[in-house]
């Protein structure tokens, strides 16, 4: 069997499994920032940005039980506790030590991306993280914005908190994906919570929620099976209530549209609806078709027969090894930072030519070097190379079946991995209350054109405000 | 892969890549072919260097191409040369000390190998190899077999080859795959060139010829596209000729095999029959039952639903690095540069072979010690071929295990082990001129490398009929 056909088979449902840990990083920086949690938190926190003046506020639920003092988890686990970062300057000089020892393979053997991530990008890459690139500036930024962690099922979720100054604002949860986190989110908040500066109404304005999926970025990893994007939602859920909201929606690409879609089959109260820049639940019989390498079924509309054959056209190697061996690969990512870094920029041909054009001088929106460095040092820095990959594991043992009947907006970007027709939407999401195709952007919408995307869900959102 | 194999077509000619290593080796060896070439005593004086072996080196040296004049007063890289090797010991301590170093994940999440392989297993094999391992013993038995290079269709071939001492031995050329090695060969040289020391008859004598692939071991690594299994099995049969054979054998398993099976539907004079280790037998109904990924079809014996099994956990778990081999080598920074990312992923191939190592690193001897699996995993490292050996995926367009209607007289030997143990039913429909199938009781994908016995056993039966 051709090794096509051999990997569709691969695609086919597997059987469920089941099967635990800690990790020092996140503990390290949860230590390193105001650990002692009194009986009640303030409801001001000291995050200001210099340029707006947000009102943070958190309400906690507090316990009566207090173990230990000094440790994270035992004092009040529904606790929302601010967070800051500040990693520690050896690991930044270690990381730099191992990018100037970096043993490089040779060239590959055609003159353009399609055996790989190029070593002439990887090059420049590695020279500019070396010389120019400054973590301490992301770290920065992040530290401007109001960070918490709270701890939700068991893991410490770490997410942003903005509310709008303007009234009404419609509470809103973004989730990343993989190989993203939330600095593909970070322009967008300006633009979501204060409309009026971006060319908004004040009347479009939304509360911002930025959290890092469980194995990814500064929240905690799973130590047990089962963390998959039905129970990060469930745990989104959760973290919105904790937060005092009764009514929200959320928006997602990647692996943050199955988890707004696992929401919406959740159903549960105060959701209002989704909005999502990807579509992962095709109809089921295109689903067979593609799996088998059959051509295009009869009967396909011109958007359909195309948004096929993008679909079958996928190399998906990164996306099978994770999805089977996400372990066997950790080694690498986690030893190795050029690793990390060219697995990180191949998620897909049109993401990877567009990070290879900041490298090579001509960025495209909001994917910048140092953004895409920001990225990948941030996931180099937590250690999350493996953790973020069994999240594939997970999912490949969990399948999604049926209609979603709560409100579904939709925006497809030309880049992303294919553009899904509205009738493929609308087989899954039966009731779409938007759906629009704009005409830039790729599959990280949110990180490259962040004005784009949160004029999109103004437009989805304001009907259920 | 229709984008790729376009792509492959715009042969234009490349930048030499950025390899200091390969240079190193091949500019050795280039260096003493020049010596060679001028100087037919310094080439016996050469030889007279070498560790004494039992059986005989012809003096090969002195055979060129027959595309050559005799006097060749320049370099002739298709001259068969002498090779050398050499790793310093900065090279082995640069590697001890980033296995030492190296940053861990946190544990799978299971208590198993279903999330790949085990930290556990990674951290043992670690501790060996950055302390008590040592390279030097292994390169000691590289070194006590004869190597050559020459140079065939713009590459440099790299081999060992060994010469019985026996009369009318029988050449058999050997070729490995990946994650394999020259390494995975060395124990049966002995016994299949010198059988009466090993439990055989004279009749049975081999003469060894073990290549390395293009991108793998000591053969040069291509800078353009091209060299798939089609081409390797042509330049192959350029070897054996080149070697002043015309009438050999060969052998191979996984990509051995794919080489030996296109060698045979290329049937070049000489070559009178092969033997494999991973037979391609699938039939057509089968494939397409486990490309839908559903159960076995009714009606399969028991050994024919045993081997849909095998395959179909295979696809199901075990293709993911083979796929991201096959569509994205060069995404593979990671094994270029961290040698327990290399070597996780090298003990990966499949889940048999993995357990296996898990439990040698476990203390268990199984056909293989801790000492064979890291000197393959090192001789990738020292070699830098990481990278160019994953290229081979990318490069073939080949269905591993369907049928290609070989027509030369052929032996099979089913391990049980093996990514799948071929059902006889399947073995002799798709081999026409099957002249031995076996089953045998224990061994894995690396046969000759964890079950010599065995493995030298069948390739005398497998091809007496045939001498």
């Amino acid at each position: 069997m051709r090794l096509e056909e051999a990997e569709h088979a691969a695609k086919a449902q597997i059987t469920c499994i089941v099967g635990p840990l800690s990790r020092f990083l996140v503990v390290l920086l949860a230590a390193a920032m105001s650990l002692t949690a009194p009986a009640r938190m303030l409801a001001q926190q000291p995050a200001q940005t210099t340029q707006q003046n947000q009102r943070v506020a958190t309400v906690t639920k507090t316990r009566s039980t207090m173990t230990q003092p000094g440790t994270v988890r035992s004092i009040d686990t529904d606790a929302i506790r601010p967070f800051r970062v500040h990693v520690p300057e050896k690991a930044i000089a270690d990381l730099r030590r191992r990018i100037r020892e970096t043993r490089w393979p040779d060239q590959e053997t055609v003159t353009d991306r399609t055996q790989g991530v190029q070593l002439a990008t990887m090059k420049e890459l590695v020279r500019y993280w070396l010389t120019d690139y400054d973590w301490r500036k992301a770290e920065a930024k992040l530290n401007a914005l109001p960070q918490f962690v709270t701890t939700i099922d068991g893991v410490d979720i770490h997410f942003i908190h903005i509310r709008s100054r303007h009234p009404n604002a419609l509470p809103l949860i973004m989730t990343h994906g993989w190989p993203g986190s939330i600095f593909e989110c970070l322009r967008m908040i300006g633009p979501l919570i204060d409309p009026t500066a971006h060319g908004g109404r004040a009347e479009d304005a939304f509360d911002v929620v930025i959290p890092s999926m469980p194995g990814y970025g500064f929240s905690g990893a799973p130590t047990t099976t089962g963390w998959n994007c039905d129970r990060i939602a469930r745990a989104w859920d959760t973290l919105m209530k904790r937060l005092g909201y009764t009514r929200y929606v959320s928006q997602g690409g990647d692996w943050g549209a199955r988890v707004s879609e696992s929401l919406a089959r959740q159903a549960p109260p105060g959701l209002l609806g989704i909005h999502m820049n990807l579509l992962l639940t095709v109809p089921p019989e295109i689903a067979r078709s593609i799996n088998a390498s059959d051509p295009a079924p009869a009967g396909l509309s011109e958007k359909e027969k195309a948004a096929y054959e993008q679909r079958k056209m996928r190399s998906l190697g990164y996306f099978i090894e994770q999805a089977t061996r996400p372990q066997t690969i950790g080694f690498s990512l986690a030893d190795s930072p050029v690793g990390l870094a060219a697995w990180l920029l191949d998620h897909d041909p049109h993401s990877y030519e567009q990070m290879a054009h900041a490298f090579e001088g001509h960025p495209e929106g909001g994917l910048t070097r140092d953004a895409i460095l920001d990225n990948i040092t941030l996931y180099w820095l937590t250690n999350t190379g493996a953790s973020s990959a069994r999240l594939y594991w997970e999912e490949a043992r969990f399948v999604f079946k049926g209609e979603v009947p709560v409100r579904a907006a939709f925006t497809v970007f030309p880049g992303e991995s294919f553009r899904a027709p509205r009738t493929w939407v609308e087989r899954t999401f039966t009731n779409l209350i938007y759906f629009n195709e704009v005409d830039k952007g790729g599959h990280f919408a949110g990180w490259e054109q962040p004005e784009l995307l949160a004029a999109e869900l103004r437009a989805a959102f304001r009907s259920l405000r | 892969m229709a984008t790729q194999i376009e792509a492959s077509q715009k042969d234009d000619t490349m930048k030499q890549p950025d390899d200091k290593s390969r240079r190193r080796f091949i500019k050795a060896s280039s260096m003493f072919g020049l010596a060679v070439a001028f100087s037919p005593a310094m080439i016996r004086k050469a030889f007279a260097d070498s560790k004494p072996k039992t059986t005989r080196m012809e003096e090969t040296m002195t055979q060129t191409s027959s595309a050559q004049p005799a006097s060749v007063q320049v370099a002739d890289k298709t001259a068969i040369r002498s090779f050398q090797f050499n790793f310093t010991d900065a090279e082995l301590t640069d590697l001890r000390r980033r296995v030492n170093a190296t940053k861990w994940p946190e544990r799978e999440l299971v208590n198993d190998a279903t999330q790949g392989v085990q930290l556990s297993t990674m951290q043992k094999l670690a501790r060996y190899w950055g302390t008590d391992y040592d390279w030097r013993k292994g390169e000691a038995k590289l070194k006590a077999v004869p190597h050559f290079v020459t140079e065939i269709d713009g590459l440099d071939i790299h081999f060992i080859h060994v010469r019985s001492k026996e009369k009318n031995a029988l050449p058999v050329i050997v070729t490995h795959g990946w994650p394999g090695s020259i390494i995975e060969q060395l124990k049966i040289i002995e016994p299949l060139t010198n059988p009466t020391a090993h439990g055989g008859k004279a009749e049975d004598a081999f003469d060894v010829v073990i290549p390395s692939l293009p991108g793998y071991g000591f053969s040069g690594k291509p800078t353009t596209t091209g060299w798939d299994p089609i081409r390797i099995a042509r330049a192959w049969a350029v070897l054996m000729n080149r070697l002043g054979y015309t009438r050999y054998v060969a052998q191979g398993g996984d990509w051995g095999n794919a080489v030996t099976e296109q060698m045979a539907l290329q049937t070049p004079p000489g070559l009178i029959g092969i033997h494999t280790n991973m037979p391609a037998t699938v039939p057509d109904d089968i494939a397409k039952a486990l490309g839908a990924g559903g159960p076995p079809p009714a009606g399969l014996s028991a050994d024919e639903r045993r081997a849909y099994e095998q395959i179909d956990f295979f696809y199901k778990n075990g293709l993911g690095y083979a796929n991201e081999m096959a569509h994205r080598p060069q995404t593979l920074y990671g094994i270029a540069d961290s040698p327990v990312g290399l070597a996780a992923w090298m003990i990966d191939h499949d889940a048999a072979s993995q357990a296996l190592i898990a439990r040698v690193f476990d203390g268990q001897f199984e056909g293989l010690t801790r000492d064979d699996i890291l000197d393959n995993v090192t001789l990738y490292w020292l070699t830098n071929t990481a990278v160019s050996s994953a290229r081979l995926y990318w490069e073939s367009k080949l269905a591993f295990f369907a049928p290609k209607g070989v027509p030369v007289p052929t032996a099979v030997s089913a391990f049980p082990d093996e990514i799948y143990q071929a059902p006889r039913s399947w073995t002799e429909k798709a081999y026409p001129k099957l002249i031995h199938y076996n089953r045998l009781p224990k061994g894995t994908h690396f046969a000759a490398w964890e079950q010599p016995e065995f493995f030298v056993a069948e390739l005398r039966t497998g091809f007496k009929s045939l001498r």
